[in-house]
């Protein structure tokens, strides 16, 4: 397979795909050969039905050569974190609970994928139910980072973001509650996108935190985030928080080269400048923020006031959420059931299942948020985290009557080394600082590549815009990317050896 | 019992489950049919499978409102759902989806018939003076989704257990009544209004043996002492599903505690709240649960499923969609139609379809009392030996309308109509006259009937003379050899006709 960069993109690999100068076959056979060789290395995918996705590659082949119109995504393989219920194979949540577990439905951005043409192509590593910044949670040992092994791919849609970056994909879905797209697209050097809340279907995402959950796309490019995008959104009956509003042409709004002079960029002074920020982060968002500037952009500091309430609240009401929304796997009905012998009674079946079932981390959670929810506790914690995220959204409102998108970092920091942070919970909950903001006030919320720092490893920008802005905050982003000539790149180590 | 036993008040509030009559359940679309093999009416949603989400189903508002229309309940203008944390193994997504503190009704009450002697304390019903009627205050009415079913298999020597979740996720109204009741039989009364309302508005099918309607009941009792009020601790009673039930539980438990008071003198506080469950076939009542303090439910607010707000539109249409109900008929049978109250009952604990049966034979120009004894006394008796509703009796109402004026008109007599009657039974697509026709009988001419009285009176001088004489009553000596020369001779008739005959002659 030819190594030049453009064809790393979903769009370039489109377009190859059509004019016949590849086949979705020799595409598929690549990408599983590259799985191949690359995936033991960074455990991103932890299962994969390639027989299925050659005989999908036949079929789109064919429709090909019929020369009639095809869908967006045929051919072109893709892969879906495994939070996301998929018929085909497994569907584990990256927990020993549902390591065996077959959905016997799709979820709805499976359904969307697929019917767009999509090759489901593996299902990603995550953290333990999307619970966790660096995929270390997962029952199946952490993903690693495609630019230096021995740092966390960040989490908890680690594994979808190291695919993409290792190219084994071009595309890949991933859930965000708090980050959990953003942060490992920062970390692999990738584009992660988490819509509106609403946006795209929950149908089939399995809940961690029902009202912060949002499935959305990891790609090389902004233009590539539009079109899977453009594929998944939209309404959905099944799911009651489905937003109804008809869907915008995304493609078109990051191709049009629109001049963005004198749209209004907000700086988020505070986390610029915060200490806690690593400096060669600072710097390349510097850079960024005089791109946008010589781009002809009005650069406007902007305050939120309740910002630094918002790792508290999220640490509240995601877990409250959590510990209900995690009461379904006791053993009774499907998923893992412990055979001790103490598990004698129905009662000690269910607590020894969830006691064996779950992973630290994720029973850490769960007893957070049954605490927060007890009678007497209520008010002081589910109820005013309720409060100061409506007062967080309030911040946003009042950002967003002054300008078009805000800026800032994803991360406090490039990617750390695995096992860093892992035994520091604290620790780990701070690399959400930047991020849970837009999910609290369930906004878009993307994160590109800045320059690189001097050591090689990634920096995220994220860029965050109102409530089903989606199309202008791509638009924005594209052409940050288009200005500083931005081609996306394998790691050297991920290079096509043949070519 | 202690004679002291006496000295105390029994407070009971009722909490009743009504499951709503939708097609489709709660929060998913699969059927709400009774009795089908288990686990075969059952999908993501309602089995709690990973990723699945619920969708609100618009007719259990449809129904919850119009039944909080009719218990004059005030209907919120802002209702949610919340969730309900519990392990149990029939309940799948380990919560349940029910409404805590914005249920969709709120206050509201229901008036029952009571006995007058025994509850001074009921209000006079001028218009129906021998009935007295008792208001039961209501807390709230609220939606939620039922859980599954547990089968324990005692005999297979492993104690299996089962789960159906057919029933998971059934919509429910859970209607909590004030402590308003009194005494068991006030209970069963209050229970019986409730289930008979449901049934008429088309909120339940009412269907006591399929679960339709479950209650708890919340008992204790108030004894004075020393010119205090003493209450003992409350009991929550589970699993009453029938009439009999209710009853039985209530005065067993009341006999209890009664008991239980006067050997330990423990009064509300002082021992923990029990949860009892009934057991039918032993006739008691047995410990479930003590404790101390409540259950903590650690109820919030279902991020799944977005808040509800009624309309006026929606407001309006329940409140319209609630006005057929039992004591609506009840005035319109007893003082529009002038049925005595025991009769009007009878036809009203039939069912809405029985009293719209009578209402429609009044309009097809049948007499109301005369269809209410036709009713009372054929249509209930053929329903019953067939085991039929009124739905399935073959003789519509204005056939039946037809029937009974035939009578008024004396086409036919009270025997021969029930001939003509049982015939249409047989036959639906008779009509009347051919119904009546078929029995032979056929209306005899005026002056045919006149030249046979006539002849008659020729034959009979005595006759003539007993009328003359002042018994009239002889002339029904003519009527029986009338009957013989001519078997359709209507005996009216032909006394009539004598008698005038007699009088031209003088």
């Amino acid at each position: 397979m030819n190594k030049t960069p453009m064809t790393l993109t979903l769009t370039a690999l489109g377009q190859q795909l059509r004019s016949g100068a590849l086949s979705s076959r020799r595409l598929i056979e690549s990408q599983l050969d590259r799985v191949h060789r690359s995936n033991a290395s960074i455990n991103a995918i932890v299962s994969i039905d390639s027989d299925r996705a050659l005989a999908q590659a036949d079929y789109w082949d064919r429709q090909i050569a019929t020369g009639q119109s095809i869908p967006a995504l045929a051919g072109i393989p893709i892969s879906v974190k495994d939070n996301l219920c998929s018929k085909t194979g497994v569907t584990s949540c990256g927990s020993r609970m549902l390591r065996d577990f077959r959905s016997p439905y799709d979820a709805h951005v499976v359904e969307r994928l697929e019917s767009s043409g999509a090759i489901l192509f593996g299902k990603t590593n995550l953290d333990e139910f999307a619970m966790g910044g660096s995929t270390e949670t997962s029952v199946f040992g952490p993903s690693r980072n495609p630019w230096d092994l021995q740092r966390t791919c960040g989490g908890s849609s680690g594994g979808s973001a190291a695919a993409v970056a290792a190219g084994l994909v071009p595309a890949s879905l991933g859930t965000d509650t708090g980050g959990s797209i953003r942060q490992p697209a920062a970390f692999c050097g990738v584009c992660g996108l988490k819509p509106t809340y609403g946006r795209v279907s929950r149908w089939g995402l399995i809940s961690y935190a029902s009202s912060l959950d949002t499935a959305g796309v990891f790609a090389q490019s902004v233009e590539d985030i539009a079109v899977v995008l453009q594929a998944i959104a939209g309404h959905d009956p099944r799911d009651s928080t489905s937003l109804p509003h008809d869907v915008p042409d995304y493609l078109a709004a990051v191709r049009q080269d629109h001049s963005i002079q004198g749209t209004r960029i907000g700086v988020i002074r505070d986390q610029i400048e915060s200490p806690g920020l690593d400096p060669q982060v600072r710097s390349s968002l510097l850079e960024a923020i005089e791109a946008y500037r010589r781009l002809g952009a009005q650069i406007v500091d902007v305050q939120m006031p309740h910002s630094k309430y918002s790792i508290a609240t999220y640490y509240i009401i995601a877990p409250c959420e959590a510990s209900s929304n995690l009461a379904r796997y006791d053993g009774v009905h499907y998923g893992f059931r412990s055979s001790a012998k103490t598990a004698s009674t129905l009662d000690r079946m269910i607590e020894q299942t969830r006691s064996e079932g779950f992973g630290p981390e994720v029973q850490r959670r769960i007893l957070l948020g049954t605490y927060a929810l007890s009678a007497g506790y209520y008010d002081a914690y589910y109820l005013q985290a309720l409060k100061v995220r409506r007062l967080i959204r309030q911040d946003y409102d009042d950002a967003f009557a002054k300008v078009d998108v805000l800026l800032g970092p994803t991360t406090p920091q490039p990617a750390f080394r695995l096992g860093e942070k892992i035994n520091d919970p604290i620790q780990l909950y701070l690399q959400d600082l930047f991020t849970v903001g837009a999910n609290l006030a369930g906004i878009p919320a993307l994160s590109i590549p800045t320059a690189p720092g001097p050591d090689g490893l990634p920096i995220g920008m994220q860029l965050q815009a109102p409530v089903l802005a989606e199309a202008k905050l791509l638009s924005i982003a594209a052409a940050y990317h288009r200005a500083t000539e931005y081609q996306p790149k394998l790691p050297a180590a991920f290079e096509d050896p043949t070519s | 019992m202690n004679d002291t036993a006496t000295d105390y008040r029994v407070v009971i509030g009722l909490e009743v489950h009504v499951q709503l009559k939708t097609q489709t359940k709660l929060f998913c679309r699969c059927s709400t049919k009774f009795g089908q093999p288990p686990n075969t009416q059952v999908c993501p949603v309602c089995l709690g499978l990973p990723g699945a989400l619920p969708v609100l189903n618009a007719h259990a508002i449809e129904l919850a409102c119009r039944a909080g229309a009719a218990l004059n309940c005030e209907l919120a203008d802002l209702t949610k759902w919340d969730r309900k944390n519990y392990f149990y193994p029939d309940l799948p997504k380990g919560y349940q989806t029910s409404q805590y503190d914005m249920p969709i009704c709120a206050g509201g009450h229901v008036d029952i018939p009571i006995a007058p002697s025994v509850h001074p304390s009921g209000s006079e019903n001028s218009e129906n003076p021998e009935k007295v009627v008792k208001r039961i205050r209501l807390v709230r009415a609220h939606l939620e989704e039922d859980a599954g079913k547990s089968m324990h298999d005692e005999h297979s020597g492993r104690a299996d257990s089962k789960i159906d979740l057919n029933r998971a996720g059934t919509p429910l109204l859970e209607i909590v009544s004030e402590p308003d009741l009194s005494c068991a039989e006030e209970a069963k009364t209050y229970l019986s209004e409730l289930r008979l309302l449901m049934v008429y508005l088309g909120v339940s099918d009412g269907n006591m043996q399929e679960g339709s309607l479950r209650a708890d009941a919340n008992v204790n009792l108030h004894f004075v002492r020393d010119g205090k009020t003493i209450a003992t601790p409350i009991v929550e009673v589970k699993n009453l599903n029938s009439f009999r039930s209710v009853e039985r539980a209530i005065d067993f438990e009341v006999a209890r505690q009664a008991s239980e008071f006067l050997r330990t003198g423990l009064a509300k506080g002082q021992a923990p709240k029990q949860t009892r469950g009934w057991n039918d076939a032993l006739g008691q009542t047995e410990l479930q649960r003590e404790k101390e303090e409540e259950a903590d439910y650690r109820y919030f607010p279902c991020p799944d499923l977005v808040p509800v707000r009624l309309t006026t539109l929606q407001k309006q249409t329940a409140s319209e969609q609630s006005a057929a109900t039992p004591s609506h008929y009840r005035d319109l049978l007893i003082h529009e139609h002038e049925l005595k109250s025991n009769d009007a009952e009878i036809l009203i604990q039939q069912g809405k379809s029985v009293v719209e049966y009578f209402l429609h034979c009044i309009r097809a120009g049948a007499n109301a009392k005369r269809v209410a004894v036709w009713m009372l006394q054929d249509v209930l008796r053929t329903l019953n030996d067939r085991s039929i509703g009124i739905e399935l009796y073959p003789v519509t109402p204005t056939r039946m309308a037809e029937l009974l004026t035939a009578i008024e008109q004396g086409k036919v007599d009270t025997s021969q109509a029930k001939q003509a009657l049982a015939k249409l039974i047989d036959g639906p697509n008779l009509s009347v006259d051919a119904a009546i026709e078929s029995l032979g009988i056929v209306r005899v001419d005026a002056s045919e009937i006149e030249s046979l009285c006539k002849e008659l009176l020729a034959e009979n001088a005595d006759v003539i003379d007993k009328v003359r004489a002042g018994n009239t009553k002889a002339v029904a000596a003519l009527v029986g050899q009338a009957k013989k020369r001519n078997r359709n001779a209507d005996p009216r008739l032909v006394q009539e006709t004598c008698l005038k005959l007699i009088e031209q002659m003088q």
